[in-house]
């Protein structure tokens, strides 16, 4: 046989390196994103005729704890069913070893993408506040993220957002009723003689390990404090991500104000409170975090910041433009009048 | 799945065999001994000419009877025989080999002119000359990058020919054919689609798809068979196998 050349050769070790989809009714098209933990193709259901993301894990150990992580991953994200957390059709085992889930394809731009073409501080804003309903979805499920960032949240075709990658998210309370606390601690895989060790409350990672992303993670995520870590982590990360659609910068020590002007005071309190250092001082959930977001778009006062009356009554006449303009237009009017029935 | 089409059967997972002829070259079984090396060979004497050529500028006849002389004075002093997997990877210990083996000679300044009544291997060297004249090392590419590079393509060659043999083999050359068709065409950038293939085969384009995956599928089986061939230690074959394909393997 002849010698392969180099484009051969490289074609070939991709086409070695691609999952073995034969075992299951799926069709890989191609490679969509290719991460640490996992590789993301785009395949076919033929039965459906529809096109799905399959997430495949980079290993072919079923027992390890990559194996187990992933799994307990598509068990959360199914427990999560909200429009703002993409749905996890099916878990397995293919051919080659490696576990999969398959998951709704979704087509859009993440937001630090969207962050890039859309300027409007109040659109970016109507976007993290559906980003806080739906990590404040899970949170209400006893479920924590632990590594969100703007790369991890999606914006779909039809303006819709979901939270995206929940590998390294934890279980913090089990919620009875739930389906998917199920007492199987194991999860049998479809086509498969073996188990994976999936026990949903079981946390692969060790205190001390460093989990989530430099500029996104909290302080004690960063100290590595695994056993601390609660919703009010997750809060934090999403205060550094309001940081980063009010400047345009990953989260530093330079207050939002003193990078972009249009920024109100209001904002940056929320902002600033969400990334407090001290976990204590921050919103107690993400639902509160929304809640301020919400206020801020209706320009309603927020938890975050007490106004002097100034700033009370510059806001009151803000939101009362038009009363206002009714009021002085009726007095300017009977103004007008006085005055010529006088003559 | 066309269970015909599968050479392990459906669901076979990434090779079961722990056959590896780094280990089995230090076997007391002459045969065994034999069969090994002769794997050993087949996967490193081109990589070992090119490097000779391109690290140390030896000329073609002069890289010729270095090769033959390395691998035919291992195979009689059992070179191979003496790897220690704790030390470094089986790659390492054979260029290290190679590299002592050439100083010696230069040093010496005998090289062995092979007799009629020494063994000569059966080597296609000039195969490797017109390899070495199309895949020269790019700039900046060490001799180290340029042996693995090489040892590298040697192995996939080797997978792809046991590939073509098991597919002769069992009657299915139409498959292997699709798979040259589509996998090793001369010009990547080719558009080819698999309905076109389809009606140049006269098959369903459905079969093409079939019949494409599980030739794939076959070749990483027999690749890694291969990896697992050549290298001495599970840690060296997942090292290995995750470099040339990118996932831990088993």
């Amino acid at each position: 046989m002849k010698s392969l050349s180099d484009s051969k050769l490289d074609h070939l070790r991709n086409i070695a390196a691609e999952p073995d989809f034969g075992g299951t009714k799926y069709r890989l098209i191609k490679e969509l994103a290719h991460g640490g933990m996992g590789t993301v193709y785009l395949a076919e259901d033929p039965d459906l005729g529809r096109r799905i993301a399959i997430k495949v894990l980079n290993a072919t150990e079923l027992d390890s704890a990559l194996a187990r992580r992933m799994v307990r991953e598509a068990k959360i994200i199914a427990r999560l069913e909200h429009p703002g957390i993409v749905p996890v059709h099916d878990v397995g085992e293919l051919g080659d070893g490696r576990v999969f889930y398959a998951m709704k394809l979704v087509r859009g731009e993440r937001l630090d993408e969207y962050a890039t073409r859309v300027t409007s501080i109040k659109d970016r804003l109507r976007k993290f506040q559906a980003a806080c309903d739906a990590v404040g979805f899970a949170h209400a499920h006893g479920v924590i993220h632990r590594d969100l960032k703007p790369q991890n949240i999606m914006i779909g075709s039809f303006g819709e957002v979901l939270v995206l990658d929940w590998g390294v998210a934890k279980i913090i309370d089990r919620v009875a009723g739930s389906e998917a606390s199920a007492d199987a601690d194991t999860l049998p895989l479809p086509g498969s003689q073996r188990k994976v060790q999936g026990k949903e409350n079981v946390d692969d990672t060790t205190h001390g390990t460093i989990i989530g992303t430099v500029g996104y993670m909290s302080p004690e995520q960063a100290r590595g404090e695994i056993e601390q870590l609660d919703e009010r982590s997750d809060v934090f990360s999403l205060g550094a991500i309001l940081y980063y659609l009010l400047t345009n910068r990953t989260p530093g020590p330079a207050k939002p104000r003193s990078l972009n002007a249009e920024v109100s005071k209001t904002a940056e309190a929320v902002c600033l409170k969400a990334m407090s250092p001290n976990s204590a001082d921050r919103y107690p959930r993400s639902a509160d975090l929304a809640a301020d977001v919400a206020r801020l778009l209706d320009d309603e006062p927020v938890s975050a910041y007490r106004e002097n009356w100034f700033e009370k009554t510059r806001r009151w006449m803000g939101k009362n433009r038009f009363l206002i303009l009714i009021v002085l237009a009726y007095l300017l009017m009977r103004l007008f009048f006085i005055l010529t029935s006088r003559r | 799945m066309d269970r015909d089409t599968d050479i392990g059967g459906p669901q076979h997972r990434f090779p079961a065999t722990s056959y590896s002829a780094i280990i089995a070259a230090a076997s007391d079984d002459q045969q065994v001994r034999q069969r090994a090396l002769e794997t050993i060979v087949a996967s490193y004497w081109k990589p070992a000419y090119k490097y000779l050529r391109i690290k140390w500028q030896t000329s073609n006849e002069d890289a010729k009877d270095l090769t033959q002389g390395f691998f035919t004075t291992a195979i009689e002093k059992s070179y191979f025989a003496g790897y220690d997997a704790s030390k470094a990877s089986f790659q390492t210990f054979l260029r290290t080999c190679l590299d002592r083996y050439v100083s010696n000679e230069k040093k010496a300044a005998q090289r062995l002119k092979r007799g009629a009544g020494a063994e000569h291997l059966s080597l296609d060297f000039a195969a490797a000359e017109n390899d070495l004249a199309s895949h020269l090392p790019a700039e900046g590419v060490t001799s180290d990058e340029f042996f693995h590079r090489e040892w590298v393509r040697s192995v996939f060659t080797i997978a792809l020919e046991t590939l073509a043999e098991r597919y002769e083999q069992s009657g299915r050359e139409l498959h292997f054919k699709l798979f040259e068709r589509y996998d090793l065409r001369d010009e990547p950038s080719e558009k080819i689609s698999y309905a076109s293939l389809a009606s140049e085969f006269k098959l369903k384009t459905t079969d093409v798809t079939n019949y494409l995956a599980a030739v794939r599928r076959d070749f990483r089986k027999i690749l890694l068979e291969k990896v697992r061939e050549l290298t001495g230690t599970e840690d060296e074959f997942r090292q290995v196998a995750r470099e040339l394909l990118g996932v831990d393997v088993k």
